[in-house]
C-alpha cells in the first residue's frame, strides 16, 4: 500500500526540535538532522552552518535506501543503525519508524557509545511523535477533514508560477 | 511522495527521470542546472562511474516560487538507465510524485526505450502505483540526430495512451524546460486534486 502523504503541522515541528536540541547538548554532537526516507529535510539542530543540508537530506536518503536493499539481499529486513568514521567527524545513522531517518555528526568531544545510548532514548520519543503524525495523517484522510493548502488552488496559481 | 511543512511552509516533490540508458536523463538536469538562477537551486549531485554513467542517481533541488505562501520545491532524479541497475532504479522510485519517461529518438533505441518503459511500469506496481494513475510525460530525446525515428512513429510505439509528450534536444536544450514545467504542472493539479 502506499504512503500517506507526509503533513508536517507547526506544533509536531516543535516536538521534534525540543528532542534533537536536547539530543545535540546529550551527546555532545556538532549537528542533527531528521530526514524523511525519500529525502527530505525535516529538521535540524546544533552547528549545521556550512553543510548543504538540502544534499545532506538526499545522500542520506540514497544511503539508507541501498543498504535497505542489501539487507533485504541477505534476509534482513533492515539495518538500523548505520556508523561512519571519519579523521575528524563522524556519522551515526538511525531508522526510526521505518520512515524516519536520524543523523547525528559528532566528533572527539563525544563518542560513539554516549551517542549510541542518547540517540536510543530520542529515537523512541520521536518514533511516537512521528507515529502520532501519521495517525493525525490517517484520520485526516479517513474523514476527508484534510486542509491542505493545495484544495484550494487554481490553475491560474499553477500558472503564475512559471510565468517568468 | 509529497510533503507538505506547515511550520516552514513548504512543499516538497519528488521528480523522477527514467528511460533506457544514454537516453538523455542527466543532460536533461545538467541543462536545468545550469539555466537555473542560483538562488532558485541547490547542489546538483551526480553518483556516477568513471565514464560518466549514472550509477545511482543524479539529484537537483529545485525552488519554483510560492503558490497561497507556501514555497514549492522540487526534487529532481535520475535514475540509472543500464540494465543491470535495475534494483537501485527501484530504489530512486520510491516515493515519486511524477515521472518523466525520456526516450531516445534513435531509430535503433526503440527496442531499448520499450522495454525500458516495460521496466518502470513493474517497478512501480512494485510499489503500489499505476503509471497511467500517476503525473507522468514524454520527452522524445536527440531530435537532433540523423537517424531519430519519424515523431508519429515513436507516439505509435511508446505513447498509447496519449499522455502530454515534447521533442527535445537536451544537449542543446531545445523542449527541456516544456518537459519539466509539464510535469511539474501535473503534479501540482494532481495534489490539487488529492486534497479536495
Ligand atoms: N545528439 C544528442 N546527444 C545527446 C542528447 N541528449 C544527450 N545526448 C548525449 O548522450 C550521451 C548520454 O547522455 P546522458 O545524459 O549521460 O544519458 P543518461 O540517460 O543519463 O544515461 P545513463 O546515466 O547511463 O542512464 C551524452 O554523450 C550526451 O551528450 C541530444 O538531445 N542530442
Ligand atoms: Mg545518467
Amino acid at each position: 500500500m502506499m504512503d500517506t502523504q507526509l503533513v508536517m503541522y507547526e506544533e509536531d515541528f516543535k516536538k521534534i526540535l525540543a528532542v534533537i536540541q536536547r539530543l545535540v547538548r546529550d551527546a555532545n554532537a556538532k549537528g542533527i538532522f531528521v530526514v524523511d526516507k525519500n529525502g527530505q529535510l525535516i529538521a535540524e539542530a546544533g552547528e549545521v552552518r556550512g553543510i548543504d543540508t538540502t544534499s545532506l537530506a538526499s545522500l542520506t536518503a540514497g544511503s539508507i535506501a541501498a543498504t535497505g536493499g542489501l539487507a533485504k539481499i541477505i534476509g534482513e529486513d533492515d539495518f538500523p543503525v548505520h556508523f561512519h568514521q571519519g579523521a575528524r567527524d563522524n556519522l551515526h545513522i538511525t531508522l526510526v519508524g521505518g520512515r524516519i531517518i536520524l543523523v547525528v555528526v559528532f566528533d572527539d568531544r563525544s563518542s560513539l557509545g554516549l551517542v549510541r545510548l542518547r540517540v536510543k532514548k530520542a529515537g523512541t520519543e520521536m518514533g511516537k511523535i512521528f507515529e502520532d503524525i501519521q495517525k493525525k495523517a490517517e484520520s485526516e484522510a479517513a474523514t476527508g477533514t484534510s486542509t491542505s493548502p493545495f484544495a484550494e488552488i487554481t490553475d491560474d496559481d499553477i500558472d503564475n508560477l512559471f510565468s517568468e | 511522495m509529497s510533503f507538505i511543512n506547515y511550520s516552514s511552509r513548504e512543499i516538497n516533490c519528488k521528480i523522477v527521470y527514467y528511460g533506457p540508458g544514454l537516453c538523455g536523463k542527466t543532460t536533461n538536469l545538467q541543462f536545468i542546472y545550469t539555466k537555473t538562477n542560483p538562488d532558485l537551486k541547490g547542489k546538483m549531485i551526480s553518483l556516477a562511474t568513471e565514464t560518466e554513467r549514472t550509477l545511482f542517481f543524479d539529484f537537483l533541488p529545485l525552488a519554483l516560487g510560492q503558490i497561497r505562501g507556501f514555497k514549492t520545491r522540487f526534487h529532481l532524479y535520475t535514475v540509472p538507465g543500464q540494465v543491470f541497475y535495475d534494483a537501485s532504479r527501484k530504489l530512486i522510485l520510491k516515493g515519486v510524485d511524477g515521472v518523466v519517461f525520456v526516450a531516445d529518438s534513435q531509430i535503433e533505441r526503440m527496442e531499448a526505450n520499450l522495454e525500458s518503459i516495460d521496466n518502470l511500469k513493474v517497478n512501480l506496481r512494485e510499489q503500489g502505483y499505476e503509471l497511467d494513475k500517476i503525473p507522468f510525460v514524454i520527452q522524445y530525446n536527440k531530435r537532433d540526430l540523423p537517424n531519430a525515428a519519424p515523431l508519429d512513429e515513436l507516439r505509435r510505439q511508446l505513447n498509447p495512451s496519449g499522455v502530454q509528450d515534447f521533442e527535445a534536444s537536451a544537449t542543446t536544450g531545445e523542449g527541456v524546460f516544456e518537459t519539466l514545467k509539464a510535469v511539474a504542472k501535473t503534479v501540482l493539479s494532481d495534489l490539487k486534486r488529492l486534497s479536495r
